[in-house]
């Protein structure tokens, strides 16, 4: 058998090797020699309705299974359209590569057609990019490119291949190994400070686990619970860490942050130590940072040294793959558990109470009405239906805070959203990543009105490959989070968020040729929305919910987490 | 504050935009750069004069670091190092000034490369604060062009360089299902 092939047979060769089973994409001129080497080709093709939902896509496949995700675009106008996608991927470290056309190597430079700087441009959007120049490199690079993407601190790998490139001829053999002897990965954990930190673990009296999106990206939800039960330490997932710790844990508390709960932000005030594991202490999760956890020291776990003292000086750095760290750990708990286990019992018994009395004094609980749907109570409604099984894929605003807040989740990967960037138009693409990805899931997207609007376009997709997904449209006919901030900081002064002419979603699904629904009053609901799981195919349903509904508990920008809006403002009683 | 960092990084296109890039992205200016190749063709050192607050710069080492072209970012500003910068200088040098500017060039230990009836053309080697006053001096006699490397940094301790070992690649067998076009295994 000859091995002499074309540069976009070997790329597609190179990809079976990754394991690569599909790819989210759409082509264009100088990709045309990679689309006809996939004619015909095991390695399905998605073809989705714009680039930047090709990224979309392929982070919400990586993001439902922990496998790379992989993206196609062609050069210029695609590969500046997937910039969004690859920035998302960055924010929440999730394993994409992404595959761009370039014009021919002669032409690189000279404003030639559908030209863009596309290596230049991506830089700082990925965890490393690369620009083929010639086929030789070709096989070496893809490689390089995913065991980017999927090791250490994952993010997006873009790949940026010329034209020319995908046509040249070369003789193919397999890669045998790969060499970057730049890239670090720091995966064991340092044995003493892991021994350091059992310590400071048992000698808490206030122990509070913080787990982030690293619980997730390192497969390490066991370990976790496992290190959770060991201490019996009340646990805080942040927004990408939901799922990392079964929601129904007894030792699960919430979400902490700007619409964190009662309970978690005042745990975290009151701490004396902080088990933050896999988290970067964000700014939507600590409010002021002078004020943040004043009380605790700090046992900081993470692979990426960078995140390590970045925010918050921690007393004890660990850098390490939390799927080797946590069983030292866990050892090492287990080992002092004998000598040093009980010398805290009546304070830890205490630390229990008081975090019991947080939860019960200001829970998260739906709110309802006998005469509009609430936001609370779709969510509530749609956690019914997941039994925290579903695979939930939110766009960004209000709705995401709603569900973070009200939907349980029981495994990791199922709750898929857009954290550190924020990215509108993120829930419906992700959704059809996650569901071919995961075929034998439920999986909702949740959306506003506003985003759902952005991804409209891939309703055609959904329909196209007959993917059952529900998108549930939470329609407040506002863009609700920015005209909450602009009721409560900007004198209710409602500037361009009304999102007036929404369309007929019976008519808009219809003329898809899927169904679709709008519903209005609490009584529709709990049917409504078993009709659409019911339903074997895509079901849109429009859920018409109260439009001046505000996400509480609420910390305003620059406060403390402690300082939370817990409801609105009481109305101010007029005179008789 | 001023922080010295030294790199060694790969000789590949696009390494040092990766860098600038990380300096300029959190809006810190360079002061000075300057890049070479070392022994290893394929291997380049960089010194970077950067202006970033104290207590970021351990971030920054750090960010430098996570570069996947960046072999070693080594922090030289309170280290033991040697820093020297060059400076060529043409200064107008009339008849009855050209003893006095070889004097000063003299003392600061500074050769002329370039002379003519106009004045002179002189380099000159030194730590950058030296050159500062060689170049203030130079100034008093009247308008001067000046051009400078930027510093070059040498750490004088032994740092070991860790690399990263080649990582083998898996075997293709167990992907033969999506071969075989089945998707999800």
């Amino acid at each position: 058998m000859s091995n002499l092939m074309s540069g976009a047979r070997i790329l597609l060769e190179c990809l079976i090797r990754e394991g690569v089973d599909c790819l989210f994409g759409y082509p264009g001129g100088v990709t045309l020699p990679f689309y006809d080497a996939l004619y015909e080709h095991p390695i399905r093709h998605v073809l989705v309705r714009h680039e930047q939902n090709a990224a979309f896509a392929a982070e919400g496949y990586a993001r439902s299974t922990g496998r790379t995700g992989v993206c196609c675009a062609t050069s210029g106008p695609g590969a500046t359209n997937l910039v969004t996608g690859l920035v998302d991927a960055l924010m929440d470290s999730i394993p994409i590569v992404a595959i761009t056309g370039q014009v021919s190597t002669k032409l690189i430079g000279s404003d030639a057609f559908q030209e863009a700087d596309t290596f230049g441009i991506t830089r700082s959007c990925t965890k490393h990019n690369f620009l083929v120049k010639n086929v030789a490199e070709l096989p070496q690079t893809i490689h390089e490119a995913f065991y980017l993407a999927s090791s250490g601190r994952p993010g997006p790998v873009l790949v940026d291949i010329p034209k020319d490139v995908f046509q040249a001829q070369a003789h193919y053999t397999p890669v045998t190994s790969i060499h970057l002897p730049g890239y670090k990965v720091y995966t064991e954990g340092h044995t003493g400070q892991i021994r350091r930190a059992a310590q400071m673990m048992w000698e808490a009296k206030k122990p509070l686990v913080y787990a982030g999106g690293g619980i997730i990206a390192a497969g390490a939800s066991q370990e976790l619970q496992e290190l959770v039960e060991l201490i019996d330490a009340p646990t805080v997932c942040t927004l990408m860490g939901l799922g990392g710790l079964s929601s129904s844990h007894p030792n699960f508390v919430s979400m902490p942050g700007m619409h964190g709960s009662y309970a978690a932000n005042m745990a975290m005030t009151h701490a004396d130590l902080l088990i933050a594991l896999g988290v970067r202490f964000d700014d939507r999760v600590t409010g002021r940072l002078s004020a943040f956890a004043p009380h605790a020291k700090v046992i900081h776990v993470d692979i990426d040294p960078a995140e390590v003292g970045k925010n918050r000086v921690p007393d004890l750095p660990i850098v390490g793959d939390l799927k080797r760290v946590l069983p030292k750990l866990n050892a090492a708990l287990a080992e002092l558990k004998h000598s040093m286990g009980s010398q805290n019992a009546s304070d830890r018994a205490d630390w229990w109470r008081q975090i019991r009395c947080w939860q019960q004094e200001h829970p998260l609980a739906p709110s309802y009405s006998a005469t509009e749907i609430k936001p609370q109570h779709l969510m509530a409604e749609i956690d019914r239906l997941s039994g925290g099984e579903a695979i939930v894929c939110s766009d960004v605003g209000q709705h995401q805070m709603w569900a973070a807040q009200l939907i349980r989740f029981h495994h990791p990967r199922l709750w898929i959203n857009s954290g550190g960037l924020g990215s509108m138009g993120f829930g419906l693409p992700s959704a059809i990543g996650a569901q071919f990805a995961r075929p034998d899931k439920l999986v909702f997207a949740i959306v506003g009105d506003g985003g759902f609007q952005m991804s409209l376009p891939e309703l055609a997709t959904i329909v196209n490959y007959g993917l059952p997904i529900k998108i549930i449209v939470m329609n407040n006919g506002y863009l609700g989070m920015v005209r909450q901030w602009q009721e409560l900081f900007y004198n209710n002064r409602l500037s361009a968020v009304t999102l007036d002419s929404f369309p007929n979603v019976e008519m808009l699904a219809g003329a898809y040729g899927f169904k679709g629904r709008t519903i209005e009053s609490p009584a529709e609901l709990p049917p409504a929305l078993e009709e659409a799981v019911r339903e074997p195919g895509p079901y849109l349903l429009n859920v018409k919910v109260s439009p001046y509904e505000n996400v509480y508990p609420m910390v305003p920008a620059g406060g403390a987490i402690n300082e939370m809006v817990l409801a609105p403002p009481q109305p101010v009683a007029l005179p008789k | 504050m001023l922080q010295v960092i030294s790199l060694l990084l790969e000789n590949k296109p696009g390494a040092l935009m990766r860098v600038t890039g990380l300096l300029s992205a959190r809006g810190y200016n360079i002061e000075s750069l300057t890049v070479a190749r070392t022994l290893d063709p394929e291997l380049s050192r960089m010194t970077i004069v950067v202006d970033v607050e104290p207590n970021l710069r351990k971030q920054v080492i750090k960010q430098m670091n996570k570069l996947v072209n960046v072999l070693q970012a080594t922090d030289l500003t309170d280290a033991s190092a040697v820093c020297r910068d060059m400076v060529l200088l043409r200064v107008r040098a009339p008849q009855e000034n050209r003893t006095a500017i070889l004097k000063e060039a003299e003392i600061f230990s500074a050769r002329v490369v370039e002379s003519s009836l106009e004045g002179f053309a002189i380099e000159a080697t030194g730590d950058p604060e030296k050159l500062d006053e060689f170049i203030a001096v130079m100034r008093s006699y009247g308008e001067i062009e000046v051009t400078r490397s930027g510093m070059v940094a040498m750490s004088l301790e032994n740092r070991k360089l860790r690399l990263s070992p080649p990582i083998p690649k898996g075997d293709e067998a167990v992907y033969s299902h999506i071969r075989n076009g089945v998707l999800n295994g």
